[in-house]
Formats: C-alpha cells, structure tokens, sequence
C-alpha cells in the first residue's frame, strides 16, 4: 500500500475532511502491480528453464543443453518461419482491409452502418469463430456443398487441404478476419481525436479526392494512435494457440503450438527445451514489432513526396468495392460462422453434398448439455469476476486521473497498459504456472481469474477511457460546488451518466474473458474447464456434432452479454 | 451568370426546415455576409455548398458557380474552397509542405518552390517553409491556411467565421488580408460571421437568417 493510502486510512473518518478529495492514487499502482508483476516474474520464471534451472524438476545446474535440444528438435526451424509468416500475413492483410475500409468509406451512411457491426464482430471468441470457419471452408464444409455438384461437380469431398494447410493460409485467412474488427475500432476512436472530419472537407475542397485525401491527411495523424493496437495483432497473431491448433498444419504446427506439445509432454524432460522455444517466441515477437516500427519510418519516408505532390487522386471507385468486399467477407465469415454451427449441432443426417441436413433433432444437445454445466458455470463465473475487478481497478484509475488534474497517460503508461497484449501469452504463462505451483495456487479460482484479469483489464480500459474523459466535468464540478462529497458525486452524476459506456465495457470484457484459452489451460492447470477449452479439445477429435453444440455455445455467450448490454443501454 | 449563385435552397432535418428558401447571387470578387444566432443553419449552408453536408439533413434547391450546376458534384469536383475557425494546417507537414499540398500536380520542380516562396512572400512569412507549423503565431498560421486553400485554384470562396479567434487588432488586419486576395483572384466569396465589423468590411450583400 502506498505512502498516501496510510496517510488516507490514519486520518480515519473522524478526522476533519481533507479539503482535497481522498487520494486514490494507490488504485493506478495497485493495477500495475496486479498487471505488470507478474508477468515480468512469468518471463524470469520461463527463462530460467531455458537454461538448465528449474528446481521443481530438481534441475539447479545450469546449462545451454535446452538450446541444443531445441535446435536438434525436428519441425523447430520450420515452426518458426511458419508462425513468422502467418502471423506477419495476417497482420498485414487486417490492416490493408481495417484501413481501406476506413479511407474508403469513413463520412458515408455505410461507415455509420458498418460501425454498428464490430462489436458483435469483435465479441465473437477466436476458437469458436475458427471451428466455424473450419466448417465453412473445408472440403466438406457447407461452402463446397452450397457450390456441389451443379458449380464444382464434386460428388464427393475434394481431396484437398483446404484447413490445416501446410501454408497456414487457413489460418491466416482466418486471423486476418477476426482481426479486422478490432483494427477498425481503433481506428475510429482515434478519429474521433483528430479532427478528422474537418482535414478531410479541407482536402477535398482542394479538389483531393476522397480516398487521397484520406491518405494524406488522416491516415498521418491516426497512425499513431492505432501504432500499438497494430502491435498488439501483431503480437497475438504471431502467437495465437487456439485458432492455429483448430486451423494450422499439424506437423510441423505454428511455434507456439508446438511449444504448448512440449510443455504438455508426459516427458518432463521436454520442458527445458520448450522453456527455450518460448524464449524464442518472445524473441520473435520483439523482432516483428521492431521490424514493423522500422517498415513503418522506411514507408512514411518514402510517401512523404506523395503526399505533398499535388496529386489530387480520383475516386478510386476499384478500391472503394474492394474494401467493401472485403469487409463484407469479413462479416459473412462470421455470420456464417455462427451460421454453420447452428446447424450442424442440430444436423442428425448430412450427407455431401447437400446443403442441408436430411434430418434435425436436439440430441446433440440434450447429450452435451448435462456435462456443459459446469463448463458453461466456469466460463460465466470467470469472466463475470474478471469484469467486475477490471471495471473496479479502471474506474478507479481513471477517478484518479480526474481528481488528480492529471491529463490523459503519457506514451509511456499507454504502452504499460499494453504490455499483456504485446507479450506472447506462451512466453510468461509458463512461468507464471512454475510460481503458482511454488505458491499452492495452480488450478485455482484466484489463479484463473487473475489470468483472465490480465487481458480483460487493457480492453474494458480502452472501452471506457475515452468516454469518460469525454464526460463534461462541469457536471461534477457544480455538483461538488452544492456541497456533494466526490464520492457521492461519482456515485450519483458519474456513474449514472455513464451507465452506457460501462455496458459495453462488461460486455467488452466478458467476451475477451470467454475467448481466453491459453490462460485458462496454465492457471486452471485442467481442474477448471471453460467451454472454451471444452471446444478446443473436442477440435481435436472427429465428432462433427458435439464440437458445433460447444462452439455455438461459446458464441453465443459473448453475444448474448452485448445483447445485454445494448438492452441495459437503451433502458436508461 | 458569374459567381455563386443559390436559387431557392433550404435546408430540413427530421422533417423541420433549418434554413431557407434562400437566393442569393455573390459576384465574382464580392464578399457576400451571412449571419445569424447559432443554430440557424450557417455552417451547414457552407457544408451543402462545399459538398460534405451531413446525411441527416436534406437540401433542396440549386447552386451554379459560374453557370455550373455544383450541387450534386464532390467536393473535390467543385472548386469551392473553405476556411474554418480553426487554420487545420496539417501537422504532420512543414509549412512549405502544407502550401504544396494545396498546388496542382502539373506544377513541378523549380515552378513548384517558387511558387510556394511566392505565397509565403505574400504571406509576410518569407523564410518561414521548413518551420512546423506550431511554432507560428495565431495570425501567421491562418494566413498560410488562406494561402493553402487559393493554390489549390477555388473560384468561390466560403469563410466559416476564420477570424473569431483572434483578438480584435488582429482579426481586421487579417480581415483586409483575406478580402484583398478574395477580391483580387476575382473569387465569389460567402463570409459566415457573428461579427457587424466583418459585415460592414465585406462590403456585399447580408443576408441575417435571425427571425427567419
């Protein structure tokens, strides 16, 4: 506990009221603390192995053994490349779809419409979102049979491989869709700063036409704002475990999958060696954002004589249609998803290629749901908790920054915030479950819901942010004026004025907690399963049927909490 | 005719008329003065003559510059440009590449820096092109917007109260500044102000839109 919050607690309440309000400086350094602690004792704690030391195991000695291991183990080289390309591709392809979207249509009735999408689109968990897209595009899937036989004169699956190609171009297609959402979200909330509407009318009363102009003078000014949530894509996609275990090529699979095969290998002895392949990971996430931040200097170099050339542009029709359609295919990838799981776990005879099923029926469901119970319980009870503490440290932190006078955080908190985000999931959980066996912690309700913790808390921050600095603080300042104590300003103007913004922040955070999959595998230690691991593991497996009824399920829960949300919204 | 011309134009939202009927006929090198108490409808007459009018409010009506039906083009199409209250000099750009961005393309080259030399000559800010546009005065950073927007070639000109920013000694050299070059290119200019001192300066017809 910090200095101030002694001083805060000595004074008691029967102390004179301290003319300044109560200092809640210790809410900001307990969140980081809560935040940034463990994951920098989680890196130590998967570095140490790395290097022959891991006490638990009964290794003291250290050694360069892990990283001989490692280079000798077969499907290591290739892993690494395969994780860099998809997870660079991906990146790439999102931001090329996010930003046409934006340049594109940003001041048109479609950007209006278009924005009431994401949050549905964003809602949506990835191994859910993956399992569906699996069950679109696969040779059996239902976009081969809506196009077989009259288009494809397939009478039977294509021997292709389609999913789990050894490319990973499943898996970046799919990446690449879930991701451009987010992107786009960022996107225009940092318009929303810049004054982006009145650049643009400037532009092209100069004659720019609209995508030129957007280039030129938006594009500059949000780039920095949407810099680390580029990273944090980037980041997530070079190291995502659940999408590529569902959509990537299984031998040699993507870095981080075959980094959680080793950790998971009844060979102990495989540890030290995944211990270093997760070093690696880490190392490799470093080099793209580095990489990206040095493409990005090289490029605005290059662009700055465009941009001041003169050149007006056309109305760049071509470009327009295709950043339509490309998020069109975004959002039919996800409607569909959800489509196709809805029908497959109520399907009882689909033979290819129909497009339908012969027969319907619920067994399916009246055969999952009994043993769903419990996961269902779990993965509603984490990410309620999850929410509620994240909602509590953010609301904290940000009443802290307005009775403080403090101005918005600097580059520098920003990328605090982020760094859960920018640090592969696989290269501390590790670490942080050899600390929560040391401390009697593993696979249990604290140890899941701080893991959860760690990424809900930056995306309910980011939801909520913006519009609370956005609140008129005049409201509070003449409510104080009236003699009402902080307190009883935040909990009668701020809170109530801000009911809506909070909505969305839970629904926000409940559906990063649903989709977690790697945080609950490490903290749960497999006592404590989600619908969302249930989903994964039963990918693994070859029933069709029951893995649809657990990933529409897992759909359906975030979905449902935005439902919610809008509702309690609207009530007000 | 020459000039900006507005025949019978009104404005509506949800079914309410903001603004209008409205004829109005700015001849070329004239300043033409629009005021009224705020929310009567004066910035979105600017905003439906340069192109970029909110979807939710409708128009009827016709605008002609120099004969040309204007109204349903794009903004990049029109040759109407706008300065706003605030200069919105890019600042990701110099100065000197702020004056560029407005010039054509077909300038190249030598022709190219001259004639940006020219405009801050002009603006009294010889000198000035490498400099980040933050570090200029108030003044100075709306004389270059003003500039930026002529080397982009308008031939109408709306100004959307640009000198109610500025303190009073400042705002009338400012003032004569913007309506000199107005007058000079020969542009049809449209001047939405609060201020009687801008109308009796304008020297062109004044439309007020309060009790209307």
């Amino acid at each position: 506990m910090t200095r101030a919050a002694l001083a805060a607690r000595a004074a008691g309440p029967d102390a004179a009221r301290p003319a300044r309000p109560r200092s809640l400086a210790w809410v900001p350094a307990l969140t980081l603390g809560l935040f940034l602690g463990p994951i920098a004792v989680g890196l130590v704690g998967t570095l140490l192995p790395a290097f022959g030391l891991l006490p638990a195991l009964g290794a003291t000695v250290p050694t360069l053994q892990p990283w001989r291991d490692l280079a000798a183990a077969p499907g290591f080289a290739t892993a690494v490349r395969l994780s860099a390309a998809t997870g660079l591709a991906s990146t790439l392809l999102a931001l090329a779809v996010a930003l046409s979207v934006a340049a594109c249509w940003h001041g048109t009735r479609w950007f209006q419409a278009l924005r009431g999408l994401l949050a549905p689109l964003l809602a949506v968990p990835h191994a859910a979102f993956a399992v569906g897209f699996a069950f679109l595009v696969a040779p059996s899937g239902w976009i081969a049979r809506l196009a077989s036989p009259w288009a494809t004169g397939w009478e039977r699956p294509p021997d292709l491989l389609l999913v789990n190609d050894p490319w990973g171009l499943a898996l970046t297609l799919a990446l690449a869709a879930k991701e451009v959402p987010f992107l786009l979200m960022m996107v225009i909330a940092a318009l929303g700063q810049v004054r982006a509407d009145q650049a643009l009318t400037s532009a092209r009363c100069m004659g720019y036409g609209p995508v030129a102009a957007w280039l030129k003078t938006v594009l500059p000014l949000v780039w920095p704002q949407i810099r680390l949530p580029v990273y944090a894509v980037l980041a997530f996609s070079l190291s995502v475990v659940d999408m590529a275990l569902v959509l990537g090529p299984g031998t040699p699979p993507t870095l981080a999958v075959l980094i959680l095969r080793w950790f998971n290998d009844p060979d102990l002895s495989l540890r030290f060696q995944a211990a270093a392949a997760a070093s690696v990971q880490v190392a490799l996430v470093a080099a793209a954002i580095g990489l990206f931040r040095t493409a990005e200097m090289a490029v605005g170099r290059l662009l700055r004589g465009w941009v001041v050339s003169g050149r007006r542009g056309g109305p760049a029709t071509g470009l327009r249609v295709a950043a339509l359609a490309g998020f069109g295919a975004v959002a039919a990838a996800a409607g569909g998803a959800l489509a196709v799981l809805a029908v497959w776990s109520v399907a009882a005879r689909w033979r290819f290629p129909d497009a339908l099923p012969a027969d319907w029926n619920l067994d399916r469901w009246t055969d999952a749901l009994p043993g769903l119970a419990g996961p269902i319980a779990n993965t509603v009870a984490a990410a309620a908790l999850s929410t509620g503490i994240a909602l509590a440290l953010v609301l904290g932190c940000l009443e802290h920054e307005q009775r403080s006078g403090r101005g918005r955080p600097t580059s520098r908190g920003l990328w605090l915030l982020y760094a859960p985000l920018l640090v592969p999931q696989i290269g501390f959980l590790f670490g942080v479950q050899v600390l929560l066996v040391l401390v009697g912690l593993d696979g249990t309700w604290p140890a899941l819901v701080w893991s959860h913790l760690l990424f809900v808390l930056p995306y309910v921050f980011l939801a909520l942010a913006d519009p609370y600095r956005a609140l008129d603080e005049r409201y509070a300042r003449s409510a104080r004026c009236m003699g009402a104590s902080p307190g009883r300003v935040f909990r009668t103007i701020t809170l109530p004025l801000l009911a809506r913004p909070i909505a969305v922040a839970a629904a926000v955070g409940m559906s990063v907690s649903v989709a977690q999959y790697l945080p609950t595998v490490f903290a749960g230690a497999g006592r404590l399963p989600t619908v969302t691991t249930e989903a994964v593991a039963l990918a693994g497996g070859g029933d069709r049927r029951a893995l649809a009824v657990v990933a529409f399920v897992q759909m359906l829960l975030p979905l449902l909490g935005f439902a919610a949300a809008l509702a309690a919204g609207r009530r007000r | 005719m020459r000039g900006l011309a507005l025949h019978h134009v009104s404005l509506w939202i949800d079914g309410h008329r903001l603004l209008g009927p409205l004829d109005l006929a700015i001849e070329p090198g004239t300043v033409a003065v629009l005021t009224g108490p705020s929310g009567s409808g004066k910035s979105s007459l600017l905003a439906w003559l340069c192109g970029t009018l909110d979807p939710a409010i409708r128009a009827e009506g016709r605008v002609t510059l120099d004969g040309r039906d204007i109204g349903t083009l794009a903004p990049e199409h029109r040759r109407v440009g706008i300065l706003f209250q605030d200069d919105l000099l890019f600042p990701h750009m110099s100065v000197a590449e702020n004056l560029s961005f407005g010039l054509p393309a077909g300038l190249r080259g030598g022709g190219r820096t001259a004639r940006i030399d020219e405009a801050l000559a002009l603006a009294g800010l010889a000198g000035f092109g490498p400099r980040d546009p933050a570090t200029l005065s108030g003044g100075q950073r709306a004389r270059v917007a003003l500039l930026r927007m002529l080397l982009a070639e308008p031939q109408a000109l709306l100004l959307d109260e640009p000198f109610s920013k500025l303190d009073p000694a400042l705002r009338s050299r400012l003032r004569s500044f913007v309506f000199d070059h107005a007058r000079s290119l020969g542009l049809a200019t449209l001047l939405v102000t609060h201020d009687p001192a801008d109308a009796r300066e304008a020297d062109g017809p004044v439309i007020d839109l309060s009790g209307g």
